[in-house]
């Protein structure tokens, strides 16, 4: 399969079941939700050290906010319940409870199968000390905290379901800034899409690994087969005139929003085509055997 | 299948209990098995068919046609389904209710949804006193649910309420959201002395500034987020309350002879 000139592999992205949930963050105004959003956010691209993958999926307006006030949904991915709820309550305690003016607020109430309420604020209540009080409306609980800004104001729990991680693609371009440029023109059309974020910085990753080490303490290290600067010595992947590999990880809420997504991706690398140095659409994956989920490229793209 | 209407034809001389007269009592029974339904009068047990003209079959929607302040219990421990009130209801109206809708368009007596847990309560009228309060022996009120009130409300309304929304668009008695546990409760109109008397918790929201006792403090004027999140749940409720949109209010905090948590909440 050629888009524009660019090789689309047959291959597929190997994903995992995650658990995954959404919160919406208000403010006065957006600057303020963004800067809780981004704390909330920060240092959460990979499970495998930050203990989440979160990012901010998009803005709303006062309109869809339960506050009224301008905010930013946000998407947390763990790999058990145990952490996502661990990983939530530790930053909502810390980004959101200590951000000037932010409110918290659950982002999945209805429309899956299967939801579990996580705590949201639950237990940060009792940073009040006593003088925390709670509200019933719509059969949903939020508390009011004094605090010194006026009052942190928090919906009790939010949903959490089950959701994939680890969707990818990999673009192969003949310079750095060429991947690079395709890389933003992907993400500008993926941040777009609903349901799914792209935890890397700006969401694109440029270490991609592969399974094992020749040192026994790493359980991963990088991925010599698309290292474009070992074309020559190792068992490679890349043809001679890649000259920079980049990723894309998405995780979503389900299935389908990820392959919503890849597919708006590739399209917009792939509008930049073979002309702008784009020569090939990859993906990761691990032969198969670890993740339930594949994404085949020619699929989605077909 | 039309609404399930009963209608009042005979001049009571003692107050009656409609308690049985509730959609859950009443679904699958036929119009026989209603007609002969004893319902408690003073001492004596009077026929459902002897008071009222019965027509209809749709017990999810009952209707009280004719109704005047002698007819009790209406809507106890209503669970699902609506009863429409059409004159006026005697005392406990709603009393213990957990779920469903009650309109009455007229007036109430004493404890209107005292113990409600769950539901809507609507009247379109005035109420007595104790509304949503605990009966005496009980140590809580209203338990959850909406009460909505377009007339007045009398005293000791929200006495040891424990959670719920009460709005009033008319004005209040006195000792308005005495020893009350928690929940919500707005009045439009006046409040009248004493408002707030051994309030424990709960959110008290008025339009007008009240006479405080000495143990409620000013907490000063806030402009608070919660509110704005109220109103909009209140959005779709047939209130007045559904087209206020203001945040900004003086708190008083109280009664700290009873806790000190709850608030009165004064729009400014």
């Amino acid at each position: 399969m050629i888009i524009n000139g660019v090789t689309i592999d047959d291959t597929f992205a190997e994903a995992f079941g995650m658990r995954g949930t959404r919160v919406i963050i208000t403010a006065q105004n957006l600057r303020w939700a963004y800067n809780a959003a981004r704390a909330m956010t920060g240092f959460a691209t990979s499970v495998i050290a930050c203990g989440v993958e979160a990012g901010i999926e998009r803005e709303l307006t006062p309109e869809e906010t339960p506050d009224g006030r301008p905010g930013v949904s946000i998407l947390m991915f763990a790999m058990s319940s145990a952490v996502l709820i661990k990983q939530l309550e530790t930053r909502m305690g810390q980004c959101v409870l200590t951000c000037p003016t932010a409110a918290a607020f659950s982002g999945i109430d209805e429309g899956y199968p299967e939801i579990t309420k996580i705590n949201l604020g639950k237990n940060l209540r009792f940073f009040g000390d006593g003088f925390q009080t709670s509200k019933v409306f719509n059969g949903k609980r939020y508390w009011r905290v004094p605090v010194m800004d006026g009052e942190f104001l928090t919906e009790e729990s939010t949903g959490m379901i089950r959701s994939v991680g680890g969707g990818n693609f990999l673009i192969l371009a003949e310079s750095q800034p060429q991947a690079l440029a395709a890389c933003e023109a992907a993400i500008d059309a993926m941040s777009k899409v609903p349901n799914v974020i792209m935890p890397f910085p700006g969401g694109v990753v440029r270490s991609g690994s592969k399974v094992g080490s020749k040192y026994k303490a790493l359980i991963a290290s990088t991925n010599d087969a698309f290292c474009p600067t070992l074309k020559g010595i190792t068992k490679t992947e890349l043809s001679p005139e890649i000259e920079s590999v980049m990723e894309i990880v998405i995780d979503g809420l389900t299935d389908p929003d990820i392959r919503v997504a890849m597919r708006a991706g590739i399209a917009a690398a792939c509008e930049l085509g073979a002309k702008n140095g784009i020569k090939r659409i990859s993906a990761g994956n691990y032969g198969g055997k670890l993740g339930p989920y594949h994404f085949k490229l020619r699929e989605i793209m077909a | 299948m039309s609404a399930l209407t009963f209608t009042l034809k005979a001049t009571l001389q003692q107050r009656v209990d409609l308690s049985p007269l509730t959609p859950d009592n009443l679904a699958g029974k036929s119009q026989a098995d209603i007609a002969a339904i004893p319902l408690d009068s003073g001492r004596e047990k009077l026929r459902v068919d002897s008071l009222f003209d019965i027509a209809g079959d749709d017990a999810a929607d009952i209707v009280f046609n004719n109704a005047n302040g002698k007819l009790d219990f209406i809507g106890n421990k209503l669970k699902t389904g609506r009863i429409t009130v059409n004159g006026g209801a005697g005392s406990y109206l709603g009393l213990q209710m957990r779920g469903g809708h009650i309109v009455l368009n007229g007036n109430a007596d004493a404890f209107v949804a005292s113990g409600l847990a769950g539901g809507l309560i609507e009247v379109k009228g005035n109420v007595g006193d104790f509304l949503a309060a605990a009966l005496p022996g009980d140590r809580k009120g209203m338990k959850g649910g909406i009460v909505l009130i377009s007339g007045n409300a009398g005293e000791r309304a929200g006495d040891q309420m424990r959670r719920g929304i009460i709005l009033i668009e008319g004005n209040a008695g006195a000792y308005l959201a005495s020893r009350m546990l928690a929940g919500t409760i707005g009045v439009l109109g006046s409040v009248g002395e004493y408002v707030g008397y051994g309030m424990r918790r709960g959110t008290l929201l008025l339009t007008q500034e009240p006479k405080l006792h000495a143990t409620l403090q000013d907490c000063g004027t806030h402009t608070l987020p919660f509110l704005s999140l109220m109103f909009k749940s209140f959005r779709n409720l047939p209130s007045k309350f559904a087209n206020i949109n203001k945040n900004r209010v003086q708190r008083y905090s109280g009664d700290i002879a009873n806790d000190g948590k709850g608030e009165i909440l004064v729009f400014k």
